[in-house]
């Protein structure tokens, strides 16, 4: 039988003033279950909380019900002060009666009636509320980061510099990822590998993080802290530890056709390559597609030029477990494909290119040497247009809905960038409306058009196409209400990006959640925007959203102080108020696994027993470290098998069935 | 029919006899013609009773969740509509798709005993004998099937099964609610809606489960039959195949049907059209959401 | 039918506890009121109401029910209000469907900054209520107090 005590606040006058505290204690006395009912000026004092620890002892109260302010203000309060007099923290309900009674009724017969109520309801619920334990969980201090680009480096330095071990697992042969194909930055149009590479040998050097490039994650299980996760790392058939990167392999390489992906299929690189001078880890990898021994079993001359005896024909993918206790997503983007844009003529010229494509024709180590030369032939452009928002801002539903947020300023680096080395170069910018919300950014745009000349046109591309050895580019001037066709030698696309598609097995795996448009959800997109709603996944650079450098860096550093934070704990304590499954009463149907947002329950083959049932069954388990007790689940489960700690269905129908006596 | 029927038996003996599967789901033969009841065939013995006549209405779909405890194989011969309702109960995992041999049935059509009664059926047309079910036909294709047995099918333009609730609401809440009132007041709880439906297939229904707090075993007051016929309506909400067999089986004749088409109706307008049961691992509208959902406010709106 | 003189309507409202909720707060700390018929039933999200509290209030004499969660978007467990928004469409259409009048049920999406708007959603929705007079459609007689 519960014992329960009420203790109403006056808050001072707060409450005292509009409601009459004494009758509200007085009333509660004949309520069934309450043996002890007091009122104090401030509940929340260290005398109030004493009259509390008091009363608990000497009336030996299984239950509290404080009557005050809002339990957002002092819920933790007084289960705390519950806890210290030895009951469970779990065991106090608050009725609020100041803001939503007393300072919103004016007239006392009103106010002190509803504080009845609300005091009724909360001892009626606290009369069904059960002891409830905070579990801990074990935390493993160690992270995986996902994707090797700019942001999981970061993301990685951060952590290692923390003092714990992180594991980068990077899909291609080497880490550095879109940033290592950037030409220059904008708006200081510093040399992106100046920047980046530094880094990456940072990374590579420091003891604490392991890069596992030309690997992929294939499962994760378990929750936060407490992760498990598969990891496949992809046949490379040359030996990682033996090879030293000098390339003479690459020179004797036969196989000369395959597209070079970080030129961006620009130019063809051999079977056997490097990615890019500077790739890290600096080893090389056999293309099983274009290999001759590979594919023929005829060749084999770079394993004879090899000093190092470093290839391996016969190597196999090697697949390995490991446990972590964070991870991060940081997956990064592509460009869209632009094949439903074939207005812009894309698939039809080589003179056509993207800006990513563009980026390398102007890089030095790009495959024209850093000349500005047109694809098809060679020769030098005269004029080139920029098209802006190719796919972006689309609401046709062949593009992106969504701004992809670098165009304006990259183009306007292009731009710059073109005048700047080929004076004799006129260039010419199609655009929608020029976004530079950033530092030194509209700055940086003013000088392309005021100092460089780059000349701007307000309006859309309808068609661009060959003519002859050109290109016509029709087109509107929104400001001048003309319509143009201008002749062009190049035309430079700024796609849209989008996130890599490797993010959305991802998400599933790691059940995180994702928009429309297969950016990775944050935990709250204000408060909470580097975390994952699934607890212990965090989200760094473009996977949760159109981002720069400086911006993915910012949020590479935010996610890694996060998951510092968690690693630094040792344990982890759970909210009790999580959702609990009645085995005997599951179904089994899956409904409540769909609406979880976080992954926390799960199936498994259990054998019931109960009265007059022994039998396997498929039943669902709430793994209460993850569970964070909304409660959506228990709306879906028709049986009543799943119901929320400290919100009970009983509970919550006391609470309305006092409310409406 | 009789030919179906044959076609079937030979199958369901064939497949026993080479150990395929462990029994059979069919209809027995009753005292009549038209009483026929769902049933187990151990054997090919047993198989002697199975028959498949104009009066197999019941769907066979919810007898797997037990089949699917027992040893070995258990064919089902499964009509074109309860072939949704058997998809759904895999998807929900409460059949166990491996246990179960599916024996696609064609369906002429299934009379309904309370219309033939007394009548001589070769005065005027099938369909004026039909099942209610039958006349909003969901077509002769089966969603799930092993195999397929050939045979007639219905021949019948399906009304709009939407029409009656269509009619309800234009009615004013006063009349909807005198008309509800009519009829859940003649509810006499015997669980019958219940108990055949292959969506509410719950170990134990809340209804009896004397710790959930709402249970209650005979309705003491109007709030109790509706409150009984609107929770099971929307538990089931999403999940409905529109089987028709709550309605089909109500000894008291209440048009149960009519609460679950509403809520078909209402998703399928405010949310896409959504059969439930059309394919195995199909995400129900209330376990799903669009960000852009119409909020209830508006949905709301218009007639008083 | 015979109506009590002082008749008042019985409003209970569930709110979600980190956005309605607070709101609710922060309507009593900026002193914008609102009846006392309203009291609020505190719930970690709208995703937690269940159809079957909604029918027990009315069974026990509530004459209007209202759901109050964060808005679209800013759920604090992302999707829960999406969730709540689906299921009360579908059920307050239903209670209509079975002639209850509608404006006995609401669905309001209040932020914690929102204190003037839960204000004046329960002045407008015991207004509401108040006209339609008491719920004599889902009452349970057993649940009544006798007419004095």
């Amino acid at each position: 039988m519960q014992r329960i005590g009420v203790f109403v606040c006056w808050c001072g006058s707060n409450i005292a003033g509009p409601v009459d505290v004494e009758r509200v204690a007085e009333a509660m006395k004949s309520v069934p279950g309450v043996v002890h009912s007091t009122t104090y000026q401030y509940m929340c004092s260290e005398v109030g909380q004493s009259r509390i620890m008091e009363a608990i002892k000497e009336h030996q109260l299984t239950g509290v019900v404080v009557c005050s302010c809002s339990p957002r203000m002092h819920e933790n309060t007084f289960r705390k002060t519950a806890q210290r007099a030895g009951l469970n923290p779990y065991m106090v309900e608050i009725a609020n009666i100041r803001e939503q009674c007393s300072w919103i009724h004016k007239d006392k017969e009103v106010g002190t009636q509803k504080a009845i109520v609300l005091a009724k309801a909360a001892v009626a619920k606290v009369m069904l509320n059960t002891p409830l334990q905070a579990g801990t969980s074990p935390v493993i201090k160690r992270a995986l980061v996902i994707g090797g680009g700019i942001a999981g480096i970061q993301t990685a330095l951060d952590i290692a510099d923390a003092g714990y071990e992180v594991d980068i697992v990077e899909k291609s042969p080497t880490i550095g990822g879109r940033m290592a194909q950037l030409d220059k930055t904008f708006p200081t149009l510093d040399c992106s590998a100046c920047i980046l590479t530094p880094k990456m040998v940072d990374a590579a050097q420091n003891e604490k993080i392991d890069i596992i490039s030309y690997a992929q994650v294939e499962k994760v299980s378990g929750f936060v802290g407490n992760f498990t996760v598969t990891i496949r790392k992809k046949a490379r058939f040359v030996d990682e530890l033996k090879c030293t990167g000098c390339g003479a392999c690459m020179e004797k390489c036969p196989s000369k056709k395959g597209k070079n992906e970080f030129n961006m299929g620009l130019n063809n690189r051999t079977a056997i390559y490097i990615p890019f001078a500077q790739a890290i880890p600096n080893v090389a990898v056999i293309d099983p597609e274009q290999c001759l021994k590979l594919k023929t079993g005829k060749c084999g001359l770079c394993e004879r030029v090899c000093s190092a005896g470093a290839i391996n024909y016969k190597q196999e993918d090697e697949v390995f477990e490991r446990q972590y206790g964070a991870i991060v997503a940081a997956t990064g983007f592509k460009p869209i494909d632009l094949d439903a844009f074939d207005e812009y003529g894309y698939s039809q010229s080589k003179d056509v290119v993207t800006s990513l494509e563009f980026e390398r024709i102007m890089n030095a180590a790009g495959p024209t040497g850093g000349q500005l030369v047109r694809p098809s032939d060679g020769k030098h452009p005269h004029e080139i247009v920029f098209i802006q928002c190719v796919g972006s801002r689309d609401t046709s539903g062949c593009g992106k809905p969504y701004c992809s947020k670098i165009c304006c300023m990259y183009t306007a680096k292009h731009a710059m960038l073109v005048r700047d080395k080929y004076p004799d170069v006129n260039v010419h910018v199609f655009y929608i409306d020029v976004r530079t919300p950033g530092k030194n950014f509209d700055e940086f745009y003013r000088r392309a058009v005021e100092q460089y000349g780059v000349d701007y046109i307000k309006g859309m591309v309808g068609k661009v196409f060959p003519e002859g050895d050109k290109l016509i580019v029709q087109g509107s001037d929104l400001i001048n209400g003309k319509q143009l066709a201008l002749q062009a030698d190049m035309v430079v696309l700024a796609a849209a990006i989008e996130p890599d598609p490797s993010a959305r097995k991802l998400a599933t795996m790691l059940t995180a959640s994702m928009d429309t448009n297969d950016f990775f959800t944050e935990a709250h997109p204000k408060l909470r925007p580097v975390e994952s709603p699934t607890a212990g996944v965090f989200l760094s650079g473009v996977c949760q959203g159109p981002k720069d450098i400086p911006e993915t860096v910012a949020q590479a550093g935010a996610a890694a102080s996060k998951v510092i934070g968690l690693l630094a704990k040792d344990h982890l304590v759970t909210n009790p108020c999580v959702a609990q499954s009645n085995e005997l009463l599951c179904n089994g149907c899956s409904q409540c696994e769909r609406v979880c947002p976080y992954g926390a329950i799960s199936y498994v083959e259990k054998e019931i027993r109960g009265p007059g049932v022994r039998e396997v069954r498929r039943v669902a388990q709430v793994n209460p470290a993850v569970c964070q007790g909304c409660g959506a689940c228990t709306v879906t489960c028709p049986s009543g098998a799943m119901d929320l700690q400290g919100f009970s269905n009983l509970q919550i129908m006391a609470e309305v069935d006092a409310i409406c006596k | 029919m009789q030919g179906t029927a044959q076609l079937i038996l030979e199958r369901a003996r064939e497949l026993m006899q080479s150990g395929q599967i462990q029994r059979v789901l069919g209809w027995e033969k009753g005292e009549f013609e038209h009483d026929p009841t769902p049933a187990f065939f151990e054997s090919e013995e047993e198989l002697q009773n199975f028959c498949y006549n104009d009066y197999c209405g019941a769907n066979l779909s919810k007898y797997l969740i037990a089949a699917s405890k027992l040893e070995g194989k258990t064919l089902v011969c499964i009509k074109p509509c309860d072939s949704y309702s058997l998809n759904q109960l895999i998807t929900e995992h409460r059949v166990n798709r491996e246990k179960v041999f599916v024996l696609a049935v064609p369906c002429p059509g299934m009379l309904d005993p309370v219309k033939t009664e007394g009548k001589d059926l070769s005065q005027g047309e099938r369909k004026d004998y039909l099942l209610d079910k039958c006349l909003c036909c969901k077509g002769a294709e089966h969603k799930i099937a092993d195999e397929t047995i050939e045979g007639p099918s219905l021949d019948l333009a399906p009304e709009d099964r939407f029409a009656q609730v269509r009619e309800l609401e234009a009615l004013s809440p006063q009349e909807r609610f005198d008309f509800w009132r009519g009829e859940l007041s003649r509810c006499i709880r015997c669980n019958a809606c219940r108990n055949v439906c292959p969506a509410c297939s719950c170990v134990k229904c809340v209804f009896d489960n004397p710790n959930s707090g709402v249970s209650s075993k005979a309705s003491a007051d109007d709030f109790e039959e509706n409150m009984f016929h609107i929770i099971r309506a929307f538990h089931v909400a999403g999940r409905c195949t529109d089987c028709g067999e709550c309605s089909r089986v109500c000894p008291q004749r209440i048009p149960l049907h009519l609460l679950n088409r509403k809520f078909i109706a209402d998703i399928d307008e405010l949310y896409g059209e959504y059969q439930a049961g059309e394919e195995a691992e199909q995400r129900s509208p209330l376990v799903n959401y669009q960000t852009t959902d119409k909020e209830p406010s508006d949905a709301l709106k218009g007639r008083g | 039918m015979q109506v009590r003189q002082d008749w008042k309507p019985k409003i209970v409202a569930f709110c979600c506890n980190w956005c309605s909720y607070a709101g609710a707060d922060l309507a009593g700390s900026s002193r914008r009121s609102y009846p006392a018929d309203v009291k609020i039933i505190r719930v970690p999200c709208s995703c937690r109401v269940n159809p079957l509290f909604i029918l027990r209030a009315f069974q026990r004499g509530a004459d209007g029910v209202i759901i109050c969660g964060c808005h679209p978007g800013d759920c604090h467990y992302t999707s829960g209000n999406y969730y709540a928004r689906r299921r009360m469409t579908l059920l307050f259409k239903m209670l209509e469907y079975l002639g209850i009048e509608k404006g006995r049920t609401r669905v309001e999406w209040v932020s914690a900054a929102e204190g003037a708007k839960f204000s004046s959603v329960m002045n407008d929705f015991v207004q509401t209520v108040t006209a339609l007079g008491e719920n004599v459609k889902l009452e349970d007689l057993r649940c009544k107090e006798p007419l004095n």
